[in-house]
């Protein structure tokens, strides 16, 4: 039997984990709805005055792009766990940290990407002009992969234990911090009219670094989980 | 010697509030470790006797 | 001298108890001369006045909090290359004291700042960061204690310490590759310190105080980690079942 390539195992996998997805739609459905919901909650809270929602505007829909990532990273890992198909990909013959990119892959495509594109709806909610919201969706399709590669590692790591739902945030909360601080920063600064190219590229770095390193990391991780 | 008195030492220049918190709140801390370090290793003397007297 | 043999635990033990008095008797001494110097001796500041003075246990409990992250972060790794114990240990002992210098970092930082900023916090780049280690050093402990199995508490500890390593050069380059209202390093390898002599020497001495107190302390703890965990039935240990069964 030949060995398949790794693009192949790479495509595999995605494409498993997308038709799981899609059998179980209800999850794509759960993480826009909760970004709407905490979008919503701060226009209720702090009081529906346009100034203050624009300038607060990026940072809530920013808070909230990165809550709804952390709440669906449960969804990456822990299936396969519990029906023993993570430890099979843990022995196959393919590197542990491909396999891991196109899990990643396929949930940022699930939980990630809605949230992209459902983003400049809510920033005319909170009175983001055009080019801020341009902004604002560049910024979140460059940081919302990292967010899930970063998360990973966080989900990996608490694969199985108790209480992992507020361990996961409190493990992965720090590490997303520079990500939101230029991503929220990229769409501020570009309102202000400094130009968002700075904290922009900040971001791809940012991106690059994760695609780079959280996978070996994830790997570690599993690795340790399922021994 | 800087000080000319102790009361001069103590004002800190008008600044004794926020120096003194400082270094109190060091001195508590590195207190405080230093004593639960000392409770946790009585207890794990008390619970570990059978290791002590293969090592000791 | 055949150093291996302490890379057992138990074996370890008794030579950490002998290293103890010692680093406890120098950091006592050392710590009461530089209080001495930065708080009896030394001169107030033209700019700051006598608030300056919080730089003395500022500045050391910084470069610790710093320093301990990376000590344990090393320490997990050579854990997990090495498949050994005792390193695991130590980078469990040295979490407290990390954590409890970056705590005062923070508190003696926000008691600096009030006096010469005007405010107790502000979100810049270098408090931000030194928050978020705050919250490393919490993530590892937590990490640990919430996960059951010793082995593997071990080694996902020691993950996320390395994955947090890459937040200690972005605290210490924070103030330079941004304009954050935390001053600058004033302190370098390379160029004459723009601190007055009397002054750098206070706080210098400070720093190695607490260093030589972080050692005393570290290894008292990780001695009580040791007796903790080989203590525990043999079935968790089984390498030291042998002494156990022996002892008992």
């Amino acid at each position: 039997m030949t060995r398949p390539s790794l693009w192949e195992a790479l495509r595999g996998v995605v494409r498993r984990d997308l038709l799981l997805a899609m059998r179980r739609r209800s999850d794509v459905v759960m993480s826009v709805f909760f970004l709407v919901i905490v979008a919503s909650l701060f226009p209720l809270g702090v009081g529906p005055e346009p100034a203050v929602l624009r300038t607060i505007g990026a940072g809530v829909l920013w808070v909230a792009a990165l809550l709804a990532c952390l709440l669906s990273l449960g969804r990456v890992f822990t299936a396969d766990y519990l029906d023993g198909v993570l430890e099979q990909m843990v022995l196959i013959a393919q590197p542990l940290p491909v396999l891991v990119v196109g899990k990643v892959f396929a949930h940022w495509i699930v939980s990630g990407l809605p949230i992209v594109l459902l983003s400049p709806l809510l920033g005319l909610q909170f009175g983001l002009d055009g080019e801020a919201l341009g902004v604002l969706v560049l910024s979140l399709l460059l940081g919302t992969p990292s967010l899930s590669m970063i998360g990973a590692i966080g989900a990996a790591l608490v694969l199985g234990v108790r209480g992992s739902g507020l361990l996961v945030a409190l493990l992965v909360l720090p590490l997303y911090v520079p990500v939101l601080i230029f991503g929220a920063g990229a769409v501020t600064s570009s309102m202000a009219g400094i130009g968002g190219e700075a904290n922009l590229s900040l971001l791809g770095a940012c991106l690059v670094l994760s695609l780079f390193f959280s996978p070996w990391a994830t790997a570690a991780a599993l690795r340790i989980a399922l021994e | 010697m800087y000080w000319g008195s102790v009361s001069e030492f103590l004002a800190m220049g008008g600044y004794g509030l926020y120096v003194w918190t400082s270094f109190i709140v060091t001195a508590l801390s590195i207190m405080w470790e230093v004593l639960a370090l000392w409770r946790r290793r009585t207890a794990a003397l008390a619970d570990s006797r059978g290791i002590l007297r293969s090592i000791e | 001298m055949n150093w291996s043999k302490y890379s057992a635990p138990l074996a370890f033990y008794p030579l950490a108890g002998k290293m103890v008095p010692w680093f406890s008797v120098v950091a006592a001494l050392i710590i009461a001369v530089g209080l001495y110097i930065g708080l009896l001796v030394a001169p107030t500041d033209f700019q700051q006045g006598d608030s300056y003075r919080i730089i003395f246990v500022h500045v050391p409990a910084a470069w610790m909090s710093m320093f301990l992250y990376v000590v344990m972060a090393i320490w997990a790794g050579i854990g997990m290359g090495l498949k050994a114990r005792l390193s695991f240990m130590m980078a469990q002992a040295i979490a407290p004291t990390g954590a409890m210098f970056t705590f005062l970092a923070l508190l003696t930082g926000a008691m600096w700042g009030k006096p010469t900023w005007g405010a107790w916090w502000v979100w810049d780049a270098r408090l931000t960061s030194e928050l978020i280690l705050l919250f490393q050093y919490a993530g590892v402990m937590l990490l640990r204690t919430s996960i059951d199995d010793l082995r593997r508490a071990d080694r996902a500890s020691g993950v996320f310490a390395l994955v947090g390593v890459v937040n200690i050069p972005i605290i210490y380059f924070s103030v330079k590759w941004w304009n954050t209202l935390h001053q600058g390093a004033s302190v370098s390898m390379t160029a004459a310190p723009k601190m007055a002599t009397i002054m750098l020497t206070a706080m210098l001495l400070m720093t190695f105080g607490f260093w030589m107190y972080s050692i005393a302390v570290i290894l008292t703890r990780v001695r009580c980690v040791i007796l903790e965990r080989e203590s525990m039935p043999a079935w968790s240990n089984p390498s030291t079942a042998p002494e156990v069964a022996e002892a008992r």
